[in-house]
C-alpha cells in the first residue's frame, strides 16, 4: 500500500462510527465516506452519486454483470451478452454463470494475435438483433498481457443501438488515464488493491440513471445497490490512493514502462526466441506489463527457477489446486496450448526498480536453460 | 543435498520433508496435482488428489519456512498409472497402482523434472530405509522400515539403483506413532489426518464399480472348475483371483463350501470358481524382473511377498534372467493373481521385484 493510503487507513480504523448512523460519530463517519466518494468520483472524472462502493473488483464486475443484465429484462426480455473473451474471470464467470441458470445466450468476442478485441464482430453481433443484448463487457485493458483495448470504438458501437456497456478498468486505473465522463461507458469497474490501496475494496462507478439489480441485498446503502455497512477506513484509503496515484500518473507511467522496456530488451537479448505476447507498440499496452512465451518451458518449471533467484513473477491463473492453467487469453489470441504452457507475466510498478530489472536479466538466461532441459526430461518418456 | 519434497497432504510427508530440513538440506515442497478433476474435499480414507490435501500441504510447507508449488502430473498418472490399472483389470490381471505410480510417477517422471531443475534427491514419506551399501560407491539398499506394520518396501522394489541413489526416505526408522507425536509437537495441522487407505483415484472405494463406468457392462458367464454353469457376471474385470465375496452363484457348490475366483479369463470373459484348495500354489513365475541392487543367481534362498501388506514366505530362486523370474515357495500361498507384484526380500534387504504371469 502507499505511504499516505496506510496513513489515512490507519487513522480512521482508531475511530467509532457507523457511515448509516444518524449520531454524531455516524455523521463523522459519513463525512469521511462522502468525501471520499467525491475524492474517487474526481479520480476517475465521474459525479460523486456515480459511485458504488464494494468489496473489490470481483464483486463491482459481478454487480455490474449480472446487476445490467437483470435490470435490462425489465420492460423486455434481452437476453444476448456480448463479452470479449479475453476478460478476467470476474467477468467470464458470472457470464457463464447467467448463461448456465437464466438462459444467458453468450457472444464471445474474438481477439487478434495482440489481443485486442474485433469491433468489427462487435458491430456484426449487434446489428444481429440489437433489441434482444443486455450488455456489452469489454475490459479497458487486459491484466495478463497487458493489452489495452478499444473502448472509444467499443462504446460508438453499442451505443449506436442504445446497449449499455460495462468496462473493468482494474488494471488500468492508475496506470492510464480513466476518464468515465469522456469513455462514454456505462459502469466501470475499479479496485483499491491495484493502485496501493487496501485489499477487499472496489467500486463500479455507475452512470446516472442507469439501472441495476442488486446482487447483495439488506441495509439498502449506496442507493440501494449495495447493501452493507460502508467501510470508512478502507474507502478513504483508496481515495487517498486514487487521488496519488492519478496525481502523478504520466510520469509514473514513462517511469515504469521505461523500466518495463529495458526488461523486455533484457529478455530478447539473452532469450532471443522469447515471444513478447501482447500489443507489440509499447503505446498498445499497461506501462507495468511485459509478458512471454518460452518455446519448450513449462511455466511452473520457470516460476520455480525464478523464484529461487529472487525474481517473483506470474504464470497466469491456477487452479484450485495451485496447478498453472493454460491461459484463457493465450488461447484466445491464437496461441496454441503447448506454447500458452510457457508463459510468464513480469509487472512493474511503483515499487521497481532498475535493480530489479538487472535481477531479471542475469536469472532469465539460465534459468530457461534449466527449465528447457526440464521440459525435454519430461518429453523424453 | 538439494532436496524437492512431494508432499501429499498427509502427515507421513510432512514430517519426511520437516526432517529433511532438519538434515541441512536446502527443501522446496511439491504437491503433485494427480487428478484432472480433483474432488473439493477428502472423504472416507483417501488421503491425496483432492484440493483440500493442496491445502494441507501448502500449510505444512508454510509450517516448515519452505517454498512450495504445485506440479501438474494429471496426464501423466492418468496414461501411466490409471490407463495401466484398466488395461491390466481388463487383461484379467491384479495390477498395484502404487508400484506403478511409484515406479513412473514419483520415482521416473517426478524425479527426472528434479534432476533437470538441479535437485539432488526426491524425498517421500514411505516407510522404508536406505541403507548405504559396502561397495566404492555405497550404492544405497533398499531395506523394510523399522515399523513392520507400515512397512511400505514392497511398493519400492521397483526402483533400480540409480532411482534409489536419488531418493531419501525419512521415516524408514520410525514407528508410525512417533510420526504422529512429532508432527503434533512440530505444530503441523495433519498430524491427525486418518491415514489414508485404498486406491486415490477411486474416492468412494468401490473399485468394481469403478471400473465399471470405465469399461462398461461385459455380461458373461461364471463356471466352475469342470466348466459348468453356475452364475453370471457383468463383467470379468471386476474379479480378482482369491475373491471370495460379491460372487452371487446361482448354483450351489456340491459340497456346500465357499468358492473362490480361480481364474479369470478375458479372452472368453470366463470367471471360474472352485475350492480354496484349489488357489494354493508352490511355485511363482513373474515377468520383466527389476532388481534394486545385483541379481540373485538360481539356488538363492530368498523370502518372497506378493501383497502390499502380505506375510513373507520362504523360498529358492530356480530360474532368473532378463525378462524372467521363477521361485519355488518352502509352502504354498493362496489367491495369487496375475499382474501382482512379487518382491524378493533377503533379510530385511529388498533384492527387487518381477510382475506375476499366469
Amino acid at each position: 500500500m502507499l505511504p499516505e493510503a496506510v496513513a489515512a487507513m490507519v487513522d480512521e480504523l482508531g475511530r467509532v462510527g457507523n457511515a448509516s448512523s444518524l449520531h454524531t460519530s455516524g455523521r463523522r463517519a459519513r463525512r469521511v465516506v462522502e468525501e471520499a466518494r467525491e475524492a474517487l468520483a474526481a479520480a476517475v472524472d465521474a459525479g460523486p452519486s456515480e459511485v458504488i462502493f464494494t468489496g473489490g473488483g470481483t464483486e463491482a464486475d459481478n454487480l455490474a454483470v449480472k446487476g445490467l443484465f437483470w435490470a435490462r429484462q425489465a420492460d423486455r426480455p434481452r437476453r444476448r451478452i456480448i463479452v470479449s473473451a479475453v476478460e478476467h474471470h470476474a467477468v467470464l464467470d458470472p457470464v457463464e454463470w447467467l448463461a448456465a441458470e437464466e438462459a444467458a445466450d453468450v457472444h464471445w468476442l474474438g481477439v487478434d494475435a495482440r489481443g485486442r478485441v474485433r469491433v468489427d464482430e462487435l458491430r456484426a453481433a449487434l446489428a444481429e438483433d440489437p433489441d434482444d443484448v443486455a450488455l456489452v463487457s469489454v475490459m479497458w485493458a487486459n491484466n495478463e498481457v497487458g493489452t489495452v483495448q478499444p473502448v472509444a470504438d467499443v462504446v460508438e458501437a453499442a451505443h449506436r443501438h442504445g446497449v449499455p456497456v460495462h468496462s473493468d478498468a482494474v488494471q488500468a486505473f492508475g496506470s492510464l488515464p480513466v476518464s468515465f465522463a469522456r469513455s462514454g461507458v456505462d459502469c466501470l469497474t475499479v479496485s483499491a488493491h491495484k493502485i496501493g490501496g487496501p485489499t477487499g475494496t472496489g467500486a463500479l462507478v455507475v452512470r446516472r440513471g442507469l439501472d441495476l439489480v442488486p446482487v447483495l441485498h439488506g441495509g439498502g446503502q449506496e442507493r440501494g445497490a449495495r447493501s452493507g455497512t460502508l467501510d470508512a477506513p478502507s474507502v478513504r484509503a483508496f481515495a487517498v490512493a486514487a487521488d496519488v496515484v492519478t496525481r502523478f500518473q504520466a510520469e509514473a507511467a514513462a517511469r515504469t514502462a521505461r523500466l518495463r522496456d529495458d526488461a523486455v530488451d533484457a529478455v530478447l537479448a539473452v532469450v532471443p526466441d522469447a515471444v513478447l505476447r501482447g500489443d507489440p507498440d509499447p503505446a498498445g499496452r499497461l506501462p507495468g506489463n511485459a509478458h512471454f512465451t518460452f518455446p519448450g518451458c513449462e511455466g511452473d518449471s520457470l516460476l520455480y527457477l525464478l523464484d529461487a533467484r529472487g525474481v517473483e513473477c506470474s504464470t497466469g491463473s491456477a487452479c484450485q489446486a495451485g496447478v498453472p492453467q493454460p491461459s484463457h487469453v493465450l488461447l484466445a489470441m491464437g496461441v496454441g496450448p503447448g506454447e500458452a504452457r510457457g508463459a510468464l507475466r513480469f509487472s512493474f510498478g511503483y515499487t521497481s526498480t532498475p535493480a530489479d530489472v538487472d535481477a531479471l536479466a542475469t536469472a532469465i538466461g539460465p534459468s530457461v536453460a534449466r527449465a528447457r532441459r526440464a521440459g525435454l526430461a519430461a518429453a523424453r518418456h | 543435498m538439494r532436496v524437492l519434497a512431494a508432499m501429499s497432504g498427509g502427515v507421513d510427508s510432512a514430517v519426511a520433508a520437516a526432517r529433511a530440513v532438519d538434515a541441512g538440506h536446502d527443501v522446496v515442497g511439491v504437491h503433485l496435482a494427480l487428478s484432472r478433476d480433483p474432488a473439493r474435499e477428502r472423504t472416507g480414507a483417501r488421503g491425496c488428489c483432492t484440493i483440500e490435501d493442496a491445502r494441507d500441504a501448502r500449510r505444512a510447507a508454510d509450517r516448515l519456512a519452505i517454498p512450495f508449488y504445485v506440479w501438474d502430473l494429471a496426464d501423466r498418472f492418468e496414461q501411466e498409472v490409471v490407463e495401466d490399472f484398466i488395461g491390466e483389470y481388463a487383461a484379467g490381471r491384479t495390477p498395484n497402482p502404487c508400484v506403478r505410480c511409484n515406479e513412473r510417477i514419483k520415482f521416473s517422471a517426478l524425479l527426472d523434472k528434479a534432476l533437470a531443475l538441479d535437485f539432488d534427491a526426491v524425498c517421500t514419506g514411505h516407510y522404508a530405509r536406505l541403507v548405504p551399501g559396502d561397495d566404492p560407491g555405497g550404492t544405497p539398499e533398499l531395506h523394510r522400515a523399522v515399523d513392520a506394520a507400515k512397512d511400505q518396501s514392497y511398493v519400492l522394489a521397483v526402483l533400480p539403483p540409480e532411482r534409489l541413489r536419488h531418493a531419501l526416505f525419512p521415516l524408514g526408522d520410525t514407528s508410525k506413532d512417533v510420526v504422529r507425536a512429532e508432527a503434533e509437537a512440530r505444530g503441523l495441522q495433519v498430524a491427525r489426518k486418518p491415514d489414508s487407505h485404498d486406491i486415490c483415484f477411486i474416492a468412494d472405494g468401490d473399485t468394481a464399480g469403478w471400473l465399471a463406468r470405465r469399461l462398461g457392462p461385459q455380461p458373461g458367464v461364471i463356471e466352475d472348475d469342470e466348466g459348468r454353469p453356475v452364475g453370471e457376471h457383468q463383467g470379468a474385470y471386476a474379479f480378482t483371483v482369491g475373491q471370495r465375496r460379491g460372487l452371487r452363484l446361482g448354483v450351489p457348490a456340491p459340497d456346500g463350501r465357499p468358492r473362490y475366483v480361480l481364474d479369470v479369463r478375458p479372452v472368453t470373459n470366463t470367471v471360474v470358481v472352485g475350492p480354496r484348495e484349489a488357489l494354493s500354489v508352490d511355485r511363482l513365475v513373474g515377468e520383466r524382473p527389476v532388481w534394486c541392487g545385483p541379481a540373485p543367481e538360481p539356488g538363492d534362498a530368498v523370502g518372497v511377498q506378493v501383497r502390499a501388506h502380505g506375510e513373507e514366505v520362504g523360498a529358492e530362486v530356480t530360474t532368473v534372467d532378463a525378462g524372467r523370474l521363477e521361485v519355488e515357495l518352502h509352502r504354498p500361498v493362496s489367491g495369487v493373481a496375475a499382474g501382482q507384484t512379487l518382491v524378493l526380500y533377503r533379510g530385511t534387504r529388498v533384492l527387487g521385484s518381477a510382475t506375476l504371469s499366469r
